[in-house]
């Protein structure tokens, strides 16, 4: 097998699992696992085949280009660090995977677990075998959002929501941090790629911008391993299922700071900075962490405060500056990984077999389930650090570089071994605790369950890893040695020092401080025992230092008191304000341009007037502010002057050599307000005078405020197209289009070739734009409710129901029947000659004013001209309109024309265009734009009769509901 | 002649903003139409005012800008013109579904507390 497919199999086969597994129905629990332990081993053996090339310490490599423009290749990269990670990911993922099949309830939707499982060991591979710089900071943002998503597993528990919120919050804010340090890295280095920057270490070392950017890296891994003041999240993340806090906080997610300050290490450490920063939160972290840990009451909350313990003890480890106590921070990595992975799932097993985990109510279980008894006091002790344990040779070692570091201040050296004793002798207690208060005592009494051995197959990965606890603690040479050494050199280089892993090395220093850590532990277990019996949960003395209550209130005064105020000192819920500060700001920056850059006078001497245009004008003007003062009370009148000034805006286009813009603007406009005048019957009746509410004084002022605004505007707008008009317009892009309009179009109407060959593209989007909008419409309409003073029959109606029913002679309703009788007839007649204009508008567009857009209007004027004059029941009897064919239709036809031109090997949208001689008609033009106008026609005619048709139609349902209601008797309010 | 097209311009700009700091709905939506006159012979005219040069070429030529108006601010009208209807015939729903479901035409979705 190839590296590229090895390493890239690595990273995709759990997230090709998991997303197979979260498509499992949700009662193939066994499936689900199965699933994910074959993945886990697969990769697991995978991860055994790469040992030949690393053994002989070779880095695997693969490459591809990701962003090239900036210069970042996706790379996996697998050196022995990496490779070691990668096997603690995989072969602990594989035993958690046994123990999850066994851990977990009926009721629990068991695939959903394992997919999320299987996403988190996927990104924690992709974590440890990245490349590249940025690729490092995504797959740790995964690795915090698939852990929020495990440890939030149990969604239904506000304890797994909360504890799965802080995770994220802390861990994330963390990696972006990380993210920016790591763009500063890059840019000390020159590149993103973690082979060069690896090289770079001296340089960076002496950069600038080393400070800033050490901090913010730091920021992440401190926060991702939960150091002092960052550790507080961990406890909380308990509330998830036990299978995921054996893992998260075992072998993965929290290691992942610990793989990344040793990533670096090369790099970043060596500096006074770096001691002081990493040392002192490790320091602190380690004694802090063993001393909560001895006075929690839950059994997975004092593994959670040994867990932040034993980071810390790492972090100590990596801030000392020294190559052997690298190697020992790699050793003790791998061996707290083994004890603190069993000794979760043993506590997982005890909450199982008895349905508690509160070491008070626990006692003498070494009765009923001796063998899990057995096997959580061997972990125990290796996590106390007992001899022929693993735990015991790593904490050797850390003994051995207490006693040697090298410290920028002489007093540390002093009590650098001390704290490393006391927080041993913390350790001891906290263990003793651990065994001492489940497993020993008298018989438990009022257990929620009758306690007894688990399956054998839950109990299965524990062994395995006590296994490995005791092997490791007896022959370390033999079992662990050449893993090490292999981690070791690819991080500090081929030249490490020597180190013995030994049992035995004689009487020295580091074994006195054992001895005296051992008594010291077992003396204060002893004596603290009455207090731990009856005392409250939490230490003492510290108690009050609560990280989760000020992170808390730091969540409250962020994310709700600060955005309170900033939205009551800034924001409104009401729409006029902001309009009004929009326009401010826009009059404020127009005019302020205009103040800094000077406004001067144009080029070009102003055409002469023409009267005729300046009395048109004159109209305009005056529809235009007729329409402003009587939109409020007389909106009919508003409409019509609205039309009145849009009518001028036509005849301006048509004097100014726009004759298609003018076709268009008439059609739309007829088109508008008829639409508007089918909304006015919805809309609440407003009488002048009435109310009273524009006599008050801050009415006037508010109303002169926004005259100022209207006419700022008004004066702005006219100022700046003066100015316009008043230049030389460039000419850059018309002067091409001009050129090419026939030669390369093939059509005369420069304007249509514009839309459907040259932009074809916009105006794809465009009428995909308006077909969404007639969607929209239409599904608005679909649940429309009108206001209830609206449903009535219209007044006019209703008088002349009033006027048959008070002349016997006359039939109810014959007056609304037969209105307009002349005028419906003259646009029934009107029908098939609109319907010609229209495919003629559509056919000459290409060279003459006319195109899509026009004849679509056209067409659909026509339909609507039959809806208004005959009513919606008589049209709709003869004349069956689709109007969502007609879209999807227009649109596929658009679509596949552009779509075309890919068969003769062209770019989307490429027209071809001939002139063919047709009979009757003569020479034709004949292009495939044409084929798109008639798309666009066939989708305006769809779109515009859809609105419509809705909006009409309304009326015709207000009527039956009435109906409904009279014939039912019933109050609107039933309806 | 430049003149008169400004000052019409600046009148639909000044009762379009006028109307559109209104609290009526229905003043909204006549305002808007009127700003959307305003801006789309604004983007017309950045193209010069020519009178009796439509961009409509000879049969088989290519066309120069001394003889021929702009076509390019004309393209871009157009496409507003349509867009413009289609937001118009939109606002113009949920000012009507919005009416039916607060009972109110104030733009806020209720009138203004005193």
């Amino acid at each position: 097998m190839t590296e590229t497919a090895l390493l890239l199999m690595l990273v995709a086969m759990p997230f090709a699992g998991a997303a197979i597994t979260v498509m499992l129905p949700t009662q193939a629990r066994l499936a689900a696992a199965r699933l994910a332990g074959a993945v886990a081993l697969s990769s697991l053996a995978l991860v055994w085949a790469a040992y030949s090339t690393i053994s002989a310490h070779e880095v695997l490599r693969t490459e591809s280009a990701w962003i090239p423009t900036l210069g970042l290749s996706f790379k996996l990269r697998m050196d022995g660090f990496a490779w070691l990670f990668t096997g603690l990911i995989y072969g602990i993922g594989s035993l958690i995977v046994v123990y999850a099949r066994y851990y977990m309830a009926e009721e629990d939707p068991v695939p959903r677990f394992f997919a999320f499982l299987l996403a988190f060991m996927g990104a924690m591979t992709g974590l440890v075998l990245s490349g590249n710089l940025i690729q490092i900071a995504f797959f740790w943002e995964l690795t915090s959002l698939f852990s929020f998503l495990l440890i939030g597993y149990w969604s239904h528990t506000p304890a797994a929501r909360d504890g799965a919120r802080m995770a994220l919050t802390v861990t994330a804010t963390g990696g972006l941090c990380l993210l920016a340090g790591m763009l500063l890295l890059g840019q000390m280095a020159g590149s993103y790629d973690l082979d060069v920057v690896l090289a770079a270490g001296p340089q960076i070392r002496e950069h600038a911008l080393y400070l800033p950017a050490l901090v913010l890296i730091l920021l992440g891994a401190l926060t991702k391993s939960a150091q002092f003041p960052f550790h507080f999240w961990l406890p909380h993340a308990m509330a998830a299922p036990t299978p995921v806090s054996a893992y998260l906080h075992s072998a993965t997610l929290v290691k992942a700071g610990i793989f990344l300050m040793a990533r670096l290490w090369p790099v970043l450490a060596g500096t006074d900075a770096w001691f002081w920063m990493v040392g002192s939160a490790g320091l602190v972290t380690l004694v802090l962490g063993a001393y909560v840990a001895i006075f929690q009451h839950d059994l997975k909350g004092l593994l959670a405060y040994s867990t932040i313990s034993h980071l810390g003890l790492i972090t100590l480890l990596l801030g000392l500056n020294s190559d052997l106590a690298m190697v020992a921070a790699i050793f003790h990595l791998m061996n707290h990984a083994t004890f603190k992975a069993s000794l979760f799932m043993a506590a997982g097993i005890i909450d199982h077999e008895t349905g508690t985990r509160d070491i008070r109510r626990l006692s003498g279980l070494n009765r009923t389930m001796p063998f899990t008894g057995r096997l959580a006091l061997v972990a125990a002790a290796a996590m106390a650090g007992v001899p022929l344990l693993n735990g015991f040779i790593s904490k050797e070692m850390f003994f051995e570089e207490a006693l040697t570091a090298q410290a920028p201040v002489p007093a540390l050296l002093a009590a650098l071994p001390l704290a490393a004793m006391v927080a041993s002798a913390f350790s001891v207690a906290y263990s003793l605790r651990f065994i001492h208060g489940t497993f020993f005592g008298p018989d438990p009494v009022d257990l929620p369950r009758t306690p007894h051995e688990p399956p054998a197959w839950m109990r299965f990965p524990v062994e395995i890893l006590v296994l490995a606890c005791i092997m490791v603690g007896i022959l370390p040479a033999a079992t662990i040695g050449p893993f090490l050494d292999l981690a070791a050199r690819s991080v500090l280089g081929p030249e490490i020092p020597p180190y013995s892993l030994a049992v035995w090395h004689g009487f020295n220093l580091p074994l006195m401080m054992s001895l005296i850590a051992m008594g010291g532990g077992v003396a204060l277990y002893m004596g603290l025992q009455k207090w731990l019996r009856s005392g409250p949960e939490g230490p003492p003395l510290v108690r009050r230092l609560d990280g989760r209550r000020i992170f808390e209130r730091a969540m409250v005064t962020l994310s709700w008191r600060l955005a309170r105020t900033g939205e009551r000192l800034l924001g409104t819920r009401n729409l006029q304000p902001q309009l009004r500060l929009i326009l401010l700001v826009a009059l404020l920056a127009g005019g302020g341009a205009a103040l800094v850059r000077g406004v001067g006078p144009g080029n070009m001497a102003p055409h002469a007037i023409d009267p005729i245009i300046a009395l048109v004008w004159l109209v305009g003007a005056a529809c235009s502010i007729g329409a402003a003062w009587q939109a409020k009370y007389h909106r009919l009148a508003a409409l019509i002057l609205m039309g009145g000034a849009g009518l001028v805006v036509c005849v301006t286009f048509v004097w100014f050599s726009a004759p298609d813009l003018a076709l268009t603007q008439l059609l739309v406009e007829i088109v508008t307000t008829v639409l508007l005048l089918l909304g006015l019957r919805w809309l609440p009746k407003r009488f002048e005078g009435v109310g009273g509410e524009e006599a008050e004084v801050v009415s006037v002022a508010r109303r002169l405020r926004d005259l100022g605004l209207a006419v700022g505007a008004g004066f702005g707008m006219a100022g700046l197209a003066f100015l316009v008009m008043t230049r030389t317009p460039p000419d850059l892009l018309a002067r091409h289009f001009l050129e090419r309009s026939y030669l390369e179009g093939g059509g005369t109407n420069v304007v249509n070739v514009i839309l459907v060959d040259f932009r074809g593209f916009d105006t794809l989007g465009e009428i995909v734009v308006v077909s969404i909008v007639a969607l929209t419409v239409y599904a608005l309409l679909r649940r429309f409710r009108p206001a209830p003073d609206s449903i009535e029959v219209p007044e006019q109606q209703r008088l002349q129901a009033a006027f048959d029913a008070a002349h016997p002679a006359r039939r109810e309703g014959a007056t609304v029947e037969d209105w307009l009788l002349i005028p419906s007839v003259v646009s029934r007649l009107l029908f098939p000659v609109i319907a010609v204009v229209a495919l003629y508008l559509l056919l000459r567009g290409h060279n003459l004013p006319g195109g899509g857009f026009a004849a679509g209007i056209t067409a659909s004027i026509a339909i609507i001209l039959q809806y208004m004059i005959g009513g919606a029941q008589w049209t709709e009897a003869r004349l069956r309109v689709l109007p969502l064919w007609w879209m999807g239709s227009g649109l596929l036809l658009a679509l596949l024309t552009g779509l075309a031109a890919w068969a003769f090997g062209k770019p989307f949208l490429t027209s071809y265009y001939d002139y063919a001689e047709i009979p009757l008609i003569g020479k034709a033009p004949m292009s495939s734009a044409l084929l798109f106008d008639i798309g666009v026609f066939a989708l305006v005619v769809g779109a515009v009769v859809l609105m419509l048709i809705a909006l009409a139609h309304q009326s015709v349902r207000g009527q039956r509901v009435e109906e409904a209601r009279a014939a039912r008797g019933a109050t609107p309010e039933a309806l | 002649m430049e003149l008169i097209v400004a000052l019409g311009i600046g009148v639909l700009t000044g009762s379009g903003v006028w109307l559109l700091l209104r609290p009526r709905t229905f003043q909204v939506i006549i305002g808007l139409s009127l700003l959307s006159y305003a801006v789309n012979l604004f983007i017309f005219s950045t193209g010069g005012l020519r009178t009796g040069q439509p961009p409509i070429l000879p049969q088989g030529g290519a066309g120069n800008l001394l003889e021929y108006a702009d076509p390019l601010p004309q393209a871009l009208v157009l496409t507003a013109i349509v867009i413009g209807f289609a937001t118009t015939a939109l606002f113009l729903v949920v000012l009507l579904a919005s009416r039916g479901l607060t009972g109110t035409d104030h733009v806020d979705g209720r009138e203004r507390d005193r």
